[in-house]
């Protein structure tokens, strides 16, 4: 009788705790507040993607329109050309917001494309276990020692240089990290006591999934989404660089960089705009990444 | 040990045949061929140089042939240079790159542990800061776009050093490889000194070396003798991806600084539909990937007393 009285003032007490209390995400937010260079980050890049979406239809000037009375005008406020113009007259500041809405738009989809696969491969693996897991492993780690770029650059000259393909391209490569990572967690949940300990308390299996393995997955894969897309950002741009990326008249960083790098000796801001706008950038999501690493995974500082 | 080496190499054996089937087959599935040019040749030319090539036999056909003459060490004739070899254009472009990827390494590892060192025993002031801001520089900012601003600060505006690459007539002078080396050189370098610095953190609060100041070694003796030695083995195991990521740069780099590496030899060989080109490059350097990354396991494994290959 006393045991009962006992455990039902526990479970009374915890529910108010869990109430009150502080979850490990509300802890994890906290401590990614308090670190500045992360919430910088945030804001700059916030701002970063509302440019890139409202200004390309609001600005004077089209990426696309050639002036030709206007070629290599360094950055002016006459007519609004505050980057200056291109080798075809073209404002450099329309052109650096296109492009950066490019690289944005193929990262986002590149890292989804990783993630998909990642997750799904990881996952299988981690569940499936014994020797399904072990050879899925071995595959990956066999795909890790190839150079891949090599394959990158050969898929992009045989099937031509459409925007799809570009980043299911870049999408298949970066898909390795990703599940190793989600198979790392899935086997080390998997054996956790706290979920024995649901499923001994009567726990439902997809309250389980819900409630605790799918927390626990989700902070090394948000982390890890973070810092993918500034690789994938960089493997676009390094495609375009060659040649082999996105294709005129659209534009990415890394096509504006290109451009800028063959006229640097006359028109140095072709190249100094483009190449800060993507290092500002990739600044931004390091910073974040780090900082959500910090913050989810505490035991790391 | 030598019976891991052996399964290793059993691994890597079909490896890189899936390497090269894939390239084989994904080169040839390319609308286009190496002979068809602006001004076609005629019909009949075309077929008598196909057939020279023997381009004209069904493609598994082919695929064995080629195969046969890579048993044998022969890659076959480039089929855009008339009098050259694929093994001619690789042993002309191979030196450069080498010679820039082999400095880049070497410098990133001495500069890398060093910084990184330094930010480890300064943690958390403003010497570490420093070095982790750099850091952070050096990973954000791409080669493709460093590699021209250092060619436009130190070659055109300050005049250190000639602009315009390497020219075989000149050959490799140490003004010619700085830049490049050191555009190749820095990512690793942010790398190294972040994965140095995690290390060496770890290995200061380790129980040994408490040992080590109690029984009165200076602080340098302990860093040096003790500490440095179990600090670098991470950097060991990250020279395996170390050289991937290098070959990737050397691709970039040879294009900004017009070297005349494989890196710039396999981009133009792709766009030309240079299959014979193409296949050499991409065996070559599966084949220096793979084997860094053993050497770079077993050289782990040597270092680690802790680490025990089961044979």
């Amino acid at each position: 009788m006393i045991n009962t009285g006992l455990s039902n003032d526990n479970v009374d007490a915890m529910e108010t705790a869990a109430i009150k209390g502080r979850s490990l995400w509300d802890d994890a937010l906290a401590r990614l507040r308090r670190n500045r260079a992360a919430m910088v980050s945030f804001a700059i890049l916030g701002l970063l993607i509302l440019m890139v979406v409202v200004l390309p239809y609001i600005w004077p000037h089209s990426h696309e329109t050639i002036y030709r009375d206007r070629v290599w005008l360094s950055p002016t406020w006459d007519n609004l050309h505050i980057f200056g113009t291109d080798a075809q007259g073209r404002d450099l500041f329309a052109r650096t917001l296109v492009g950066l809405r490019m690289s944005l738009f193929v990262a986002a989809a590149a890292t989804s494309v990783s993630l998909v696969i990642g997750i799904t491969w990881g996952a299988a693996a981690g569940f499936l276990g014994g020797r399904i897991d072990q050879i899925m492993m071995r595959i990956v780690d066999v795909l890790y020692s190839l150079p891949f770029i090599f394959f990158v650059i050969i898929l992009m000259v045989v099937f031509g240089r459409n925007i799809i393909l570009i980043f299911l391209a870049i999408g298949a490569v970066e898909w390795l990290t990703m599940a190793r990572i989600v198979r790392g967690q899935t086997i080390a949940l998997k054996g956790m006591e706290f979920v024995e300990a649901a499923e001994a308390a009567g726990v439902s299996r997809p309250a389980i999934i819900r409630r605790h393995i799918v927390p626990n997955v989700l902070g090394p894969v948000v982390v890890y989404v973070t810092l993918t897309i500034p690789v994938v950002i960089l493997a676009e741009s390094f495609l375009s660089f060659l040649g082999l990326g996105v294709q005129e008249p659209e534009t990415s960083l890394g096509r504006l960089i290109a451009a800028g790098a063959q006229d640097m000796e006359v028109a140095p801001w072709t190249l100094f705009v483009p190449s800060l706008t993507m290092m500002l950038t990739l600044f931004c999501f390091n910073f974040i990444g780090d900082g959500l690493r910090d913050a989810i995974d505490p035991k790391d500082r | 040990m030598l019976g891991y080496i052996a399964r290793r190499v059993l691994v890597a054996i079909p490896t890189i045949l899936v390497i090269i089937t894939v390239a084989f087959f994904m080169m040839r599935a390319a609308p286009g061929g190496p002979f068809d040019l602006e001004r076609p040749m005629p019909e009949e030319v075309r077929q008598n140089v196909l057939a020279h090539f023997g381009l004209d036999r069904p493609i598994h056909e082919q695929y064995v042939d080629y195969l046969g003459n890579l048993v044998q060490g022969d890659l076959g004739p480039s089929l855009k240079f008339r009098d050259k070899t694929v093994a001619d254009i690789i042993s002309e472009g191979f030196p450069v790159s080498a010679t820039i990827g082999g400095l880049s390494i070497l410098l990133a590892l001495f500069l890398g542990s060093l910084l990184g060192s330094i930010a480890a025993l300064r943690q958390n002031k403003a010497g570490d800061f420093a070095v982790m801001g750099v850091a952070m520089a050096g990973i954000t900012i791409p080669p493709f776009v460093m590699g021209p601003i250092l060619a436009l600060v130190f070659g055109l505006y300050l005049g250190l050093v000639p602009t315009g690459g390497l020219d075989p007539r000149y050959g490799m002078t140490a003004e010619r490889l700085i830049l490049p080396v050191i555009t190749l050189a820095l990512p690793q370098i942010a790398i190294i000194s972040r994965l140095m610095r995690a290390s060496m953190i770890e290995v200061l609060r380790s129980n040994y070396i408490r040992t080590a100041y109690a029984k009165g070694l200076s602080g340098p003796v302990v860093i040096a003798r003790h500490a440095l030695r179990a600090a670098v083995l991470p950097l060991v195991s990250y020279l395996g991806p170390a050289s991937a990521a290098l070959v990737t740069g050397s691709i970039v780099i040879e294009q900004v600084f017009q070297l005349p590496g494989i890196g710039r030899q396999f981009v133009t060989a792709a766009l030309q539909r240079d299959y014979t080109v193409v296949m050499g490059v991409v065996i070559l350097y599966a084949t220096l990937i793979i084997t860094l990354n053993l050497i770079a396991d077993l050289l782990y494994a040597t270092l680690n007393p802790k680490v025990k290959i089961d044979a």
